[in-house]
């Protein structure tokens, strides 16, 4: 359970982590700066656990992956948006951040309500408000990868089998 | 049902027909990264345990961002690319001096072509759909994945379609077809889908300004931007290609999921107010804008054909007082060719500061970044709160012949005006 931390509409990557900060891909250093731009009592004021919640096309612009390490690296487990941008999507399902699009949790949930996701059942409990919203499960093909640790573990297994094929062709590649 | 050029150009190289809403893995020609995305790839590569890139000739990777090293920050992100670019002797790598703006130098050597598949690990990847290529932006995450496998996956987009029509008036550009399809449409109003740009009004844009298009469908969500290839793509890339480029063309009986008309012909130029490019309005509604800053530069508006506009304008006229004018050509061979043909000494003579290749300011990195309260006109793609430097600061964006009239006269301003022309 953590507190909503609930914006609008666009969202864009430049707010969750500013350029200037773009000299590193360590979740621990990106992560006291996510959100400075967007809302100065974000980095002081939140707490791990609390989770963000945005409006249409959340994580809009650059493809900067520091974006979803930076939300990682500020202890928040998760995010609910009506919508996401194409590419914010697809990489925090890459670094192992779970995205839910939830329209009715994004319209019920105001900033600072307590609230809990079970992504097992598809759904966000609002404890504040005693209202409980719909998540859309992510694509199958999505829910593996995250399953399976993102798409890394997935190399590393292709690389494993690989080598075990190369092994029984003489070892040679 | 036919298919879309974005179906054509997947189902090309599975070799059997896609449809939108098809999840499908397939061989890449080229995955591309720059300073600031290679760096995280290279540590996830080497922690998945790769050891070997697909193909050392078709992963490209392009210092860009923060160069010249901007703190001994940037100067380390760069030195992994170096380091890695290096071990994996890879054929396009392009080191500071050598390259410049990554979507700029691909399509300008003829390194992307057309009919290719391009993932990069940088949201305007999509340019390179000018050219009639698949090429879309991903995270580092997906550049790791590509880079050791030669392969990515999508989803098949849907598919969008932009007809632009009529005879477009003087000083209207590609950047003014974009930023008002963009207000047509929205921040996401291409979100996850292809935008195919077609129509008579697109086949008479020169290529740069069909780059400048394709480069901002991601401001409008789209996953790629496509132009159909012609005469003028077939005339582009004759002496650039390094392989061999693949017309494709749309079925005549494709599936839309939407058609837009736009009729270019009364369209004036564009500016994007604060903080969205949706945020736009014809030049004649833009009022009394003050500029503390104008930036001539990025992958969207840094290309030979905008320094000569701009040039033009700026030719015997001086910058306004207290007004910071910044240029940057995009790449090393558009920096050459615009002091070869005296365009450099034309900015100079008007007060602007030149600077050497890279996407600075655009992304508020280094060479002109704003501070509290500061207003800057950009041709660049993005005027989010902080983009350029402080979040109080306000971007506008418009095309470098809006910038560099805007220029002189210190207030965003048509061309015409300071030609003394007729305003159309």
């Amino acid at each position: 359970m953590g507190r909503a931390w609930k914006y609008g509409d666009n969202v864009d990557t430049d707010v969750i982590i500013p350029a200037r900060y773009l000299v590193t891909g360590d979740p621990n250093q990106l992560g006291p700066h996510c959100l400075e731009n967007l809302d100065p009592a974000f980095p002081t004021g939140h707490k791990p656990g609390d989770i963000i919640v945005g409006g249409r096309n959340f994580g809009c612009g650059s493809s900067r992956e520091h974006a979803p390490l930076a939300i990682k690296g500020a202890g928040v487990p998760c995010v609910i948006a009506v919508s996401f941008a194409r590419i914010f999507f697809r990489n925090a399902i890459n670094i192992g951040l779970p995205v839910y699009e939830s329209p009715e949790a994004a319209a019920g949930i105001s900033m600072g309500d307590e609230i809990e996701v079970e992504a097992g059942k598809g759904m966000v409990l609002n404890r504040t408000r005693g209202e409980q919203y719909a998540i859309r499960p992510l694509p199958p093909f999505m829910q593996e990868l995250l399953d399976a640790g993102g798409l890394m573990a997935r190399l590393t297994q292709e690389l494993a089998r690989e080598h075990v094929g190369n092994m029984g062709n003489g070892g040679t590649t | 049902m036919g298919m879309t050029l974005a179906e054509k150009l997947l189902a090309a190289k599975l070799g059997r027909p896609v449809e939108a809403g098809e999840l499908v893995e397939v061989p890449v020609d080229l995955v591309m990264g720059n300073d600031i995305t290679a760096p995280v790839a290279i540590h996830a590569f080497e922690a998945a345990g790769a050891t070997r890139v697909f193909d050392p000739d078709r992963v490209a990777l392009v210092a860009s961002h923060f160069v010249p090293a901007r703190d001994a920050s940037s100067a380390n992100q760069t030195s992994i690319m170096r380091r890695f670019a290096l071990a994996h002797n890879l054929r396009h790598y392009y080191p500071e001096g050598t390259g410049g703006i990554e979507h700029t130098l691909l399509p300008e050597r003829g390194i992307v072509v057309s009919g290719d598949i391009v993932v990069g690990a940088d949201s305007h990847t999509c340019t390179y759909g000018a050219l009639g290529a698949f090429a879309t932006g991903v995270g580092s995450t997906d550049l790791a994945y590509a880079m050791a496998t030669g392969r990515t996956w999508f989803k098949v987009p849907e598919t969008m379609s932009f007809m632009y029509h009529g005879q477009r008036q003087p000083w209207v550009t590609g950047k003014d077809f974009i930023l008002h399809t963009i207000h047509l449409i929205g921040d996401d109003g291409a979100l996850y889908r292809s935008m195919e740009f077609s129509g008579d009004a697109v086949g008479q844009l020169p290529m740069e300004d069909r780059l400048t298009m394709s480069n901002m469908t991601i401001e409008a969500g789209g996953k790629v931007g496509l132009v159909l290839p012609d005469a003028i793509t077939e005339a582009y890339e004759r002496d650039r290609a390094l392989r061999t480029p693949h017309f494709l063309t749309p079925d005549p009986d494709a599936a839309y999921v939407a058609r837009i008309d736009v009729d270019v012909s009364r369209l004036e130029p564009q500016v994007a107010f604060p903080s969205l490019p949706s945020k736009t309005r014809p030049l004649s509604d833009v009022g009394d804008v003050p500029l503390d800053q104008v930036f001539i530069g990025s992958c969207t508006n840094g290309r030979l054909t905008d320094l000569r506009i701009a040039a033009r304008l700026l030719q015997g006229r001086r910058v306004a007082p207290n007004l910071r004018l910044i240029v940057i050509p995009a790449t090393q061979d558009v920096y050459l060719q615009a002091l070869q043909e005296g365009l450099i000494e034309v900015f100079v003579q008007a007060g602007a500061m030149v600077s050497a290749a890279t996407c600075g300011p655009c992304l508020g990195g280094h060479t002109g970044v704003l501070g509290a309260g500061e207003r800057c006109l950009s041709t660049s793609n993005r005027n989010y709160v902080g983009r350029m430097g402080d979040p109080g600061a306000e971007v506008y964006l418009a095309s470098p012949a809006v910038a560099a009239a805007s220029a002189v006269t210190g207030r965003i301003t048509h061309p015409a005006e300071i030609l003394g022309e007729e305003v159309a």
